[in-house]
C-alpha cells in the first residue's frame, strides 16, 4: 500500500531522513518509534506532502506520490492527524469533522445552499464523530473541548474523508491513562480495516497495537521487524528502548 | 442565531427599520442634509460589508479595498463622460471591470501571505490611484463631475433623492443577505475554514488559493457596485476615494464593527461616518465656553478624540459594537 525508497532530506548540516525504506502492506498497523529527533515527524511531513524529500521516493497504492501537492495525496485516500493538534478552534465538533467530509465531496464552489443542515455532509460527520466517542460534543466549539476530546476529533476528521490509510503522529501524545486506553480500543477497531502508520512514543500502546515495528535513530532505520523481533533486537536495545526504560526507571 | 428577542436583535432591527423609514422622517423635518448623509452611509456600509466578506470571513487582510469603489465609479464616470448613459450599461460594466480588477490583483497578491499580502493589495491601489491621477482627458487629479445620474429609463429616476437612497439601502439589504448566505454554504464553511487554519485545510484537500481568490472577487464586485452607487451620489469621481487612507477607513468599520460578523460592518460605517459628521461640532461646543475664538478650529482636531477611541475599543471589545452587543446579550440571559 505504501511503499517508501531511500527517502532523504536534510536541514542544512542536519540530516533528518537518511535514506528512509520502508513499506505498509494493505490492511497492517505500522508503527515507527524513535528518540526525540530521529525525524519521525519529518518522514509524516514527506508522506503526507508538506515537505519535499531531497531524493527518493513515495508510492502509494502503486502511485508514485513523490511530487504530488498536499490536497492531492489526501484526495486519493492518504490522510493525516498532527502531532500537534490542529483543528479549527473556532468551529464546533461538528463543524470541524463537516468540513472533512466537504474536502472528500468534490468542489466547494455551492454558494447559496446552506452546509450545515445538508444531510449529505452532516449524516458521515455525526457517524464519524460517533466512531470515536465524540456524539455527544457535536455541538461544541472545539476550543472548549479536552486535550484528550482534541485528539478524538483530529481522528474523526481522518476518517470522515474514507480514508484508504491513515498516518497517525503521535495521537496519544499528552494523553491521560484514561484517555490512552480509550484511544488503543479505538485504533484496535480502526485496525485491519485501515491501513495505519502510527508514530508514537506510549511503548505500551505501540507493542500492543502494531504488527510490524520500524526504528528510526538520526534518520535512519536501523531496525524493522514484528514486535517480538524489535524488542529482542540489541541494536534497539542500545540506542533506544534501554534508554527508554532507563529513564522510566 | 437564535430567533428569540435580545438586545442585539433589537439593535438590529430598530437600525434596519430606521435606515427603512428614514426618508419618511425626512418629507417631515425637510431634512434633506440627513438624507445625503445617510445615503452616503449606506453605501459605504455596503463597501464594508463586501470587505468583511475577506476580511472578516476570510481572513485576508486586504489594504486596497477602496480601489474597487473607485474602478466602479470610474467605470459609471467614464462612460457617461463618453455619452453612454444608460444604467443598463454603466453598472455591469462597473461589475466587469472591477471583478477583472480583482481577478488580477487577488490572483497576485493571494501568493503572499501575510504583512506581504497588506502591502501587495495596497500597492495596487495605489497604482490604481495614480493611474487615475493620470488620465488627462478624464481630470486627473481634479476628478471627473457626472452630467446625469445612471439613466434606467423609465423604471427607476436616480436622480430623485428618495429613490436613489432606497435603491442603495435595497442593495446593502441585498448584499447582507447575499454575504449571509455565501458564509453559510460550503463556499463559506471553506472560507472561515482558511481563516481559522490555513495549513489545515490543505491538508485536509481543499487547495485554498482557488477558494480565497473567489472570495476576493465576490468582495471586489459588490465594493465595485458600491463604486457605482457613490459615483451616481456626488456625481463626482475623483482618484481620492482610492487613496490608502480610504482603504484604512474601511478596515476600520468593519473592526470597529465586528469582524465576521454579519452586522458588523453596517454598525461599524454608521459609527465611524457619523463620528466623522459629527465629532468636530461636538468638539467645537465644548471648547467653545473656555475660548470661543478656536473653538470651530478645535473641531478640525477631532481625530484626536477618534483615535484613542478606536483603541479603546480594539482593546476592550474584541469582536467591536457586535461583540459588546452580544456581551449584552449573554448577561441579558443570564439574569
Amino acid at each position: 500500500m505504501l511503499q517508501v525508497d531511500g527517502l532523504s532530506k536534510r536541514f542544512g548540516g542536519i540530516v533528518a531522513s537518511d535514506g528512509i525504506t520502508l513499506s505498509v502492506p494493505r490492511g497492517e498497523l505500522h508503527a515507527v518509534i524513535g528518540p526525540n529527533g530521529a525525524g519521525k515527524t519529518t518522514l509524516i511531513s514527506q508522506l503526507i506532502g508538506q515537505l519535499m524529500p531531497d531524493s527518493g521516493s513515495v508510492h502509494f497504492n502503486g502511485e508514485d506520490f513523490t511530487a504530488l501537492p498536499m490536497h492531492t495525496r489526501s484526495l486519493r485516500g492518504l490522510a493525516r492527524s498532527f502531532q500537534i493538534t490542529s483543528i479549527f478552534l473556532d468551529f464546533t465538533a461538528l463543524d470541524n469533522v463537516i468540513l472533512a467530509v466537504q474536502a472528500h465531496a468534490g468542489h466547494s464552489f455551492h454558494f447559496w445552499k446552506a452546509a450545515r443542515s445538508d444531510p449529505a455532509l452532516r449524516d458521515p460527520a455525526r457517524a464519524a464523530l460517533e466512531r470515536v466517542g465524540l456524539g455527544h460534543r457535536a455541538d461544541t466549539v472545539a476550543s472548549a473541548l479536552s486535550h484528550g476530546e482534541h485528539r478524538q476529533l483530529e481522528l474523526a476528521m481522518a476518517l470522515a474523508g474514507n480514508p484508504r490509510m491513515l498516518l497517525l503522529d503521535e495521537p496519544m501524545a499528552g494523553m491521560g491513562p484514561e484517555e490512552s486506553a480509550r484511544m488503543v480500543k479505538l485504533m484496535r477497531e480502526l485496525k485491519g480495516e485501515l491501513t495505519i502508520l502510527l508514530v508514537e512514543h506510549d511503548m505500551e500502546a505501540v507493542f500492543a497495537l502494531a504488527d510490524r515495528i520500524t526504528v528510526l535513530v538520526y534518520g535512519r532505520v536501523i531496525a524493522s521487524g514484528k514486535p517480538e523481533d524489535i524488542r529482542a533486537n540489541s541494536q534497539v536495545r542500545d540506542a533506544y528502548l534501554g534508554e527508554q526504560e532507563a529513564t522510566d526507571a | 442565531m437564535s430567533a428569540s428577542v435580545t438586545p442585539r436583535s433589537v439593535v438590529i432591527v430598530a437600525m434596519l427599520l430606521g435606515l427603512a423609514l428614514l426618508p419618511l422622517y425626512v418629507s417631515i423635518t425637510g431634512d434633506r442634509f440627513l438624507l445625503t448623509l445617510f445615503t452616503r452611509i449606506v453605501i459605504i456600509a455596503m463597501a464594508a460589508v463586501s470587505l468583511n466578506l475577506i476580511l472578516g470571513y476570510g481572513g485576508m487582510m486586504s489594504f486596497g479595498h477602496a480601489a474597487y469603489l473607485g474602478v466602479g465609479g470610474y467605470a459609471v464616470a467614464i462612460l457617461a463622460f463618453e455619452g453612454i448613459q444608460s444604467g443598463f450599461i454603466q453598472w455591469p460594466v462597473a461589475l466587469a471591470v472591477s471583478a477583472l480588477f480583482a481577478l488580477v490583483v487577488g490572483a497576485l497578491s493571494l501568493r503572499t501571505r501575510g504583512v506581504y499580502f497588506i502591502m501587495i493589495t495596497m500597492a495596487f491601489a495605489q497604482m490604481a490611484y495614480y493611474l487615475a491621477s493620470g488620465m488627462a482627458r478624464y481630470g486627473s487629479d481634479d476628478g471627473l463631475g457626472l452630467d446625469k445620474r445612471s439613466q434606467f429609463g423609465g423604471l427607476l429616476n436616480m436622480s430623485n433623492k428618495t429613490t436613489f437612497y432606497y435603491v442603495c439601502f435595497v442593495l446593502l439589504c441585498a448584499s447582507i443577505f447575499l454575504i449571509w448566505r455565501l458564509t453559510n454554504s460550503r463556499f463559506g464553511m471553506v472560507l472561515r475554514g482558511i481563516r481559522s487554519n490555513e495549513t489545515r485545510m490543505r491538508a485536509l484537500g481543499f487547495p485554498t488559493y482557488r477558494y480565497k481568490l473567489a472570495g476576493f472577487v465576490i468582495a471586489g464586485v459588490m465594493c465595485g457596485l458600491a463604486g457605482a452607487l457613490i459615483a451616481n451620489h456626488t456625481e463626482f469621481v475623483s482618484p481620492a476615494m482610492m487613496f490608502w487612507t480610504r482603504s484604512g477607513d474601511l478596515i476600520v468599520m468593519v473592526v470597529l464593527g465586528g469582524m465576521g460578523t454579519l452586522f458588523g460592518p453596517v454598525f461599524g460605517a454608521l459609527a465611524l461616518l457619523f463620528l466623522e459628521q459629527f465629532l468636530p461640532t461636538l468638539i467645537s461646543a465644548v471648547v467653545a465656553p473656555f475660548d470661543p475664538a478656536d473653538a470651530v478650529k478645535a473641531g478640525e482636531y477631532w481625530q484626536i478624540v477618534l483615535g484613542p477611541l478606536l483603541l479603546l475599543v480594539v482593546l476592550f471589545a474584541r469582536g467591536g459594537i457586535d461583540g459588546l452587543l452580544k456581551m449584552l446579550d449573554a448577561k441579558v440571559r443570564r439574569d
